[in-house]
């Protein structure tokens, strides 16, 4: 088995006398989409914050790409290679498409400290934000204001600010909400060829496409990753039918 | 075909080129210094929007690097014309009345304050980094007040404006030409600067944080830098007010000089390469009418800037060029 | 340096420390409550100073001067809170800084028009004059001794009013969320009038009891608006605790700077010089004090987060 690209190990953490998350094991390995669920205040946007480096766990730690970033700033994961989309956008919304997207590039580029050559003229990252967003299928709309998209348009600007980055792992906060049934298979369609490229822990709600594009499901519930498997496994799994029993009459 | 902002930056640029020109023509040297007030304020407003603008750091303590500025002009320029030192030890450093020198002085010293004051303001953000921006101004002011060597509370006259080659500065109309080459100068580094890769990443971090700290940069570094720059250009502006008066004193260092800088900066319009000239413009203009009208002009001052706050926040570039800053 | 000479100047930095404190309450408090940077605050300190001069001067009474201040500066901080100040709470800081920065200009204008440029002054009553005998010798200003316990038990008061009763949970509760507190059916925009004309009637008081030792003023209330700041900074946004031992920390800094450190200074310089220097550099000592609060606790000693 190869190692894993991100390798999560004993993260703990909790606000005063709730805890958010017990002792998780998680990994992700190269060529793999690995699916995080959960039921509504399951812990899996603090877990994400914790990976991301938004938010220091009370102990554990992070490994990525061999390197322990436990208690490295979120900026600092992003240049070893974790590229995040959030799951409620958080864009330049007074930027066009493009220009998040070359901010993307640029950043990935890390010349940021110049002063005086036009950045939107610059030709490489021009080529490589144009490449970014014709994969996600935002090609088209490169000179909109980011604050007119739609909802599943932002989703699709933070997959290609992402790519920009090319990084090791992504890391994908329900990249799918919003994007109603033909922007759904579009980005599902994307996505699984993405995983070559760089393997992806995807958190979503959307089971359909969990389903179908997962190479492995965890199940976090009340903090704690109650099960860890293929999507056959999980299917069959009685504590996960449990626990998503109540969700599905809740929904 | 010139969009409305574009259009409205020539026309202003030509009218701070053309009045100036005419009261030489009319003989009225007193108008050409009121324009090269308006320039100079200009200049300390561009630096302001800079952080303000481009960056979202509402800074109420630009007097800090205003005042240097001025100190710098005031204190070179006094060594230099009563043949002392500024210090003896360990080597001697003489002074200058070189307008070059004394700018460049200016600028590195302003920065170097705005690398100490924006490192420790920028440790908090909102509303703390807008009272410990004033108070440090607030600092420097008593500082120059308490300081007897140059003057303390009564300020520091010269006698002389100081050189620039080839020119007789002390001539109204050629000190204005100085002032307003400068500001094409700097108005061309910002709109470079702006268009560049700091400015989009700048802009980035000041619509969102979180989306430049994902994609691998520290806000925090790009704020720095940008207060840096915006002290730098705010602390040239203050030289040359002080060339222009002949004098410096504490009040460049006031928090109503902060605050009016900040008023350039929004009669203007936020975020406009060219709005702080405007404002500044607008503001000589008002002090010169409503001045003449009533003693107690700054009521109406008050009154516009209110009015401007609470129904037309995007200044004058706001209401005459339209609400959106331009993208290209 | 004598011992006595020391404890009064530790008493004098108490009395600045404690006026401090009623200008940067009513600051933390609107800003904790509201959302809202203030700049104006100095503005309703300066009318309480103004409306004290002139009751006394018309009336001859002390008290009733007193009773002005707190009145006008609260009846003005209403107009100003239903007139504009309503209006920014959903607004940026900027914005925020721009309109009461255009209210202090509007104020220290419409000051001068209505009191002209001279300075007013007000004076002490005969019961409160001259010297009072305080334990082991020490002789201090009867006046000042009342400040410090007037302002120490309107701090008092606050506290009470803050921790046990009705309108003090309400803006405490204003103070952590403020959807919240619209949701429990208390009417938000008379708690925030209130909150508002509470914070200027405090400023007010401080600067009719300022006054008294001082010449009332236009501009008098900026300077002390930016200690109250720097007292804010250190004390933590928000918290009235902070705010109290903010006040009292950047008052004793300040006061007994300007006195130790020439003494300092003359140890290693001749007289002149240190006076020179030592004087310099107390004036910058409580920014100092706040610089190095913001190395070790950026947000302040007493962050509510």
């Amino acid at each position: 088995m190869t190692d894993p690209i991100l390798e999560i190990r004993g993260l703990t953490k909790s606000f005063g006398a709730l805890s958010v998350s017990q002792a998780i094991d998680l990994d992700l390995r190269p060529g793999e989409i690995h699916a995080l669920i959960g039921p509504n205040g399951a812990g899996k946007t603090t877990l994400v914050k914790q990976i991301a480096g938004a938010l220091q766990p009370d102990s554990g730690s992070v490994r990525l790409a061999g390197q322990d970033v436990t208690r490295l700033s979120t900026a600092a994961r992003a240049r070893l290679g974790m590229g995040r989309t959030f799951q409620i956008s958080s864009l330049a919304m007074d930027y066009t498409v493009l220009q998040n997207t070359v901010l993307g590039a640029l950043c990935h580029r890390g010349d940021v400290f110049r002063f005086f050559r036009p950045v939107m003229k610059d030709a490489a990252l021009l080529e490589a934000a144009r490449r970014a967003l014709d994969e996600v299928g935002l090609g088209a709309l490169e000179a909109q204001r980011t604050s007119e998209l739609s909802h599943g348009q932002r989703r699709q600007l933070e997959v290609a600010s992402a790519l920009t980055l090319e990084p090791k792992a992504f890391l994908m906060d329900e990249p799918m909400a919003g994007l109603g049934v033909e922007g759904s298979q579009h980005m599902m369609g994307f996505l699984d060829s993405l995983r070559d490229r760089a393997p992806i822990l995807l958190v979503e709600h959307d089971m359909d496409a969990v389903f179908s594009l997962a190479d492995r499901i965890s199940v976090l519930v009340l903090g704690e990753i109650i099960a860890s498997g293929s999507v056959s496994d999980i299917r069959s799994n009685p504590l996960v039918r449990s626990a998503y029993l109540g969700e599905d009459e809740a929904a | 075909m010139m969009s409305k902002e574009a259009l409205l930056n020539t026309a202003l640029m030509a009218l701070l080129l053309l009045v100036p020109l005419g009261a030489w023509f009319a003989d009225e040297p007193f108008l050409i210094t009121l324009t090269t007030r308006a320039v100079i304020f200009g200049i300390a407003g561009i630096g302001l929007n800079f952080a303000l603008g481009l960056g979202g750091l509402v800074s109420l303590g630009h007097a800090a690097f205003f005042g240097l500025g001025g100190y710098v002009m005031g204190v070179l320029a006094y060594h230099a014309q009563t043949y002392t030192s500024l210090m003896t030890w360990p080597f001697e450093l003489p002074g200058t009345t070189a307008m070059t020198i004394i700018w460049l002085v200016a600028i590195c010293l302003s920065a170097l304050l705005a690398l100490g004051i924006g490192a420790l303001s920028l440790r908090t953000s909102g509303v703390y980094f807008i009272m410990i921006t004033l108070a440090f101004a607030q600092m420097l002011y008593y500082f120059a007040i308490s300081w007897p060597a140059y003057g303390g509370e009564d300020g520091l006259s010269i006698y002389v404006r100081n050189r620039f080659v080839g020119l007789n500065t002390m001539d109204p109309i050629q000190f204005f030409m100085v002032c307003y080459g400068l500001l094409l100068l700097v108005l061309g580094l910002v709109w470079a600067m702006a268009r560049s890769a700091f400015g989009l990443a700048l802009g980035a971090a000041r619509q969102n944080e979180e989306r430049v700290r994902a994609l691998g940069q520290k806000p925090q570094r790009l704020y720095l830098t940008a207060f840096v720059i915006s002290g730098a250009i705010t602390g040239l502006a203050g030289a040359l007010f002080a060339d222009l008066n002949r004098f410096v004193s504490p009040t460049m260092f006031s928090w109503q000089t902060s605050g009016e800088i900040m008023i350039f900066v929004i009669l203007g319009g936020v975020g406009r390469v060219f709005g702080p000239v405007a404002g500044a413009a607008l503001f000589i203009l008002l002090e010169y009418s409503l001045g003449g009208l009533s003693d107690y002009w700054h009521v109406y001052l008050g009154a516009i800037l209110l009015g401007v706050v609470l129904f037309a926040r995007g200044g004058i570039y706001g209401l005459i060029a339209g609400r959106e800053v331009a993208h290209d | 340096m004598s011992l006595v000479l020391f404890i009064e100047q530790v008493l004098n930095g108490l009395q600045f420390g404690v006026m401090l404190f009623l200008m940067a309450a009513g600051l933390t408090l609107v800003f904790g409550v509201m959302g809202l940077i203030n700049l104006a605050h100095g503005s309703l300190y300066m009318v309480g100073a103004f409306a004290a001069a002139a009751t006394a001067a018309a009336t001859g009474s002390f008290v009733l001067a007193l009773i002005a201040s707190l009145v006008f500066a609260a009846f003005a901080g209403v107009l100003i809170e239903v007139l504009v100040i309503r209006r920014l709470y959903e607004r940026d800081h900027l914005d925020q800084v721009l309109a009461t920065f255009a209210l202090i200009l509007i104020f220290s204008e419409g000051t001068r028009w209505l009191f002209g440029s001279f300075p007013l002054f007000l004076d002490k009553p005969d019961w409160l004059s001259g010297t009072v005998g305080l334990p082991f010798g020490i002789v201090y200003s009867r006046y000042r001794l009342a400040m410090i316990l007037v302002g120490l038990a309107v701090a008092v008061g606050l506290f009470w009013m803050i921790a046990k009763t009705r309108i003090g949970i309400r803006i405490r509760a204003g103070e952590n969320d403020r959807e919240m507190i619209a949701a429990l059916g208390v009417n938000i925009s008379l708690l925030h009038t209130f909150v508002f004309a509470l914070g200027a009637a405090l400023a007010g008081f401080a600067g009719a009891l300022i006054g008294a030792i001082q010449s009332v003023q236009v501009g008098m209330g900026e300077p002390v608006l930016i200690l109250a700041f720097v007292v804010i900074v250190i004390g933590g946004i928000g918290s009235i605790k902070g705010a109290f031992v903010g006040a009292l920390l950047v008052g004793l800094t300040d006061t007994l700077g300007r006195f130790l450190l020439p003494v300092l200074f003359r140890l290693a310089m001749e007289p002149s010089a240190a006076n020179a220097v030592g004087a310099s550099l107390a004036s910058m000592s409580i920014y100092l004090l706040m610089a190095g609060v913001l190395l070790f606790r950026p947000r302040g000693l007493f962050a509510s987060q």
